[in-house]
């Protein structure tokens, strides 16, 4: 029977949805679990990690590892793996695990399958697909040669079970080892953003040249808040500088997967159709009858952004 | 000082893509092939450090030999001295991918900096950068939109989530993968390009770098086309009508607010 290692992150008691997702999975595979929590203070997390099913809690709480460092967690990582004899790994694929499982795959001689959107795990065996070119076709990925399988999901693409807040898990750290380094973290500038990141988020409401100028964007702020959305954007409109890199949706910016995914005033060129064809509902609004991304679209309204947005807005704050 | 960049030909975003018919890769033929768009960032910042720095440019790309070898000439007609293709049947895995890189490199002797691109846009891994990096012993960093080389260390600028950006330095030797925004790519001009022609360009097996079918990790299969999307609702009406018959699909045909 193989054993689960689920990489969480979090926020305070917060575990994030990408790494909820793939505790329900584990728990439902009827395979042993066990969580692992690298960060300042881990305690509340770990308590939320068992009640959504980890068996075992591998905790790693220092006051140097509030911020990320690839060289302390690639090392506590792969030990915690050899510690807990994990065969499979499970990890959302954020921009920190993206960074992190790289390395610790090189160093454990392990194969890693990243930026998957499906997964099937039922005791022994595991099946996981990920988009390839641009999410134009899907291939199965089979590990060989490799005694531990490492997993990184999107995230928003499996369900979440309910807590059991009865449950609890047995409970061992993890020290950090790591001297003498060489990468250093000078200063963090905080980006300005409170909402999940595009590629965690679960709604994004993202805006392109058809708002014809910084200003206009705007207009998409209340909708997005309304809706609890991460704002997104074309590159026409980040290469403009309307709105910081960090916004771009497609190719040279971000690939994402949510379960709504609104593009106001976006043609949908095929760059930005290949970072966001993989979200489950797609609404277009354009005035352009024949924009390509009414092509993709699972909702397609024909009209004037600066007149459906704001009511749209309004529909939904009745709604919700 | 020596400089190494890793580069990767990917499908131009336009291509069409058909699958094989064991369903392993795509149909070569029907693909223009072109230089992963963030490995450009990645060879023009190493030629940029080499004019402040001195030095030569090695650029290496793994690969099947035709489109590993156009990319090698464009980033040798950008200006990068030499290139080095490594013979690889497609889609070998990030794995052995980096481990083969590392031993190229190491077989050239000294290396002081090496770039990559943060991702190739054709499986969206963003792995050998850093795979690369755990190889050669190194510290990396990923995906970076600021770079400055002070002699024993790096100082770079990395994108990390809602636009939070950390500011790390690398001491010694390291591996960045490079972001949009790093800078802006030169062309190769028309003088580069016949010049490329008499650059040198070395050519290496898997073999003679001791890859071992043990290095490949991950083999794709059963490749497939995403299924016919169900046809567009277009919804109808003025603003309002619109804006309120929307809201209602989401919520009970769609269910996802």
């Amino acid at each position: 029977m193989p054993n689960v290692l689920v990489f969480c992150e979090f926020t305070g008691d917060q575990l994030k949805n990408g790494s909820l997702e793939l505790l329900t999975l584990a728990k439902n595979s009827g395979n042993p679990v066990t969580a692992l929590l690298i960060g300042d203070d881990c305690s509340l997390a770990a308590k939320k990690a068992a009640h959504y099913g980890a068996h075992k809690v591998i905790v790693s709480s220092d006051d140097s590892l509030k911020n990320y460092n690839s060289e302390v967690f690639s090392d506590l990582v792969s030990r915690a793996i050899i510690e807990a004899s994990s065969n499979i790994v499970l990890a959302s694929s954020t921009t920190l695990a993206k960074d992190l499982f790289p390395r610790v795959a090189a160093r454990l001689n392990a194969g890693l399958a990243s930026d998957c959107v499906s997964i099937d795990l039922q005791d022994e065996k595991l099946t996981v697909k990920k988009p390839l070119y641009s999410d134009k076709c899907t291939a199965e990925v089979t590990f060989q040669n490799s005694e531990q399988k490492i997993v990184l999901m999107r995230a928003n693409q499996l369900p979440i079970g309910e807590p059991d807040s009865t449950a609890s898990a047995e409970t061992s750290s993890l020290a950090v080892e790591s001297t003498n380094l060489s990468t250093i973290i000078k200063d963090i500038v905080k980006g300005t953003s409170e909402t999940l990141d595009l590629t965690e988020a679960n709604i994004i409401v993202a805006g392109g040249r058809g708002l014809r100028d910084k200003e206009g964007y705007k207009i998409l702020e209340p909708l997005a808040k309304t809706l609890g959305a991460t704002l997104g954007a074309s590159r026409a409109i980040v290469d403009a500088e309307w709105v910081p890199h960090s916004y771009q949706v497609g190719q040279t910016g971000k690939t994402v997967a949510p379960s709504l995914y609104i593009a106001c005033g976006i043609s949908g060129a095929i760059q930005h159709l290949a970072g966001m064809t993989g979200s489950k509902v797609i609404v277009a609004i354009n005035k352009d009858p024949e924009a390509p991304i009414f092509k993709k679209a699972t909702y397609g309204i024909v009209g004037d952004v600066f007149e459906v947005v704001p009511k749209l807005t309004e529909e939904f704050k009745n709604l919700l | 000082m020596n400089i190494f960049v890793c580069i990767k030909p990917v499908p131009d975003t336009e291509s069409k893509i058909n699958i094989s018919e064991d369903g392993s890769s795509i149909r070569d033929n029907d693909i223009k092939w072109i230089m992963n768009p963030y490995d450009e960032l990645a060879v023009e910042e190493a030629l940029q450090l080499k004019t402040s720095q001195g030095g030569q440019v090695k650029v290496l790309s793994l690969g099947p030999k035709k489109r590993s070898t156009d990319v090698l000439r464009t980033a040798l007609a950008m200006g990068a001295d030499e290139g080095i293709l490594i013979n690889a049947p497609d889609n070998l895995d990030a794995f052995a991918t980096a481990k083969a890189l590392s031993k190229a490199i190491k077989l050239e002797g000294e290396y002081d900096q090496i770039f990559t691109g943060k991702m190739a846009i054709d499986n969206n891994n963003s792995s050998v950068t850093q795979m690369l990096a755990e190889f050669l012993n190194i510290p990396h960093a990923v995906p970076i939109s600021k770079f400055q080389y002070d002699n024993a260390s790096v100082t770079v600028e990395r994108e990390t989530e809602g636009g939070t950006k950390e500011i790390i330095q690398l001491n010694g030797a390291n591996v960045i993968g490079a972001n949009k925004g790093l800078n802006k790519p030169r062309y190769a001009s028309l003088p580069g390009i016949m010049k490329a022609k008499k650059k040198p360009l070395k050519e290496l097996e898997l073999e003679a770098l001791e890859h071992s079918p043990e290095d490949i990790k991950i083999i794709f299969k059963g490749l497939q086309l995403p299924p016919p999307k169900p046809p567009i609702k277009m919804i109808d009406g003025d603003a309002a009508e619109q804006a309120n018959k929307l809201a209602l699909l989401l919520r009970e045909e769609a269910k996802v607010i």
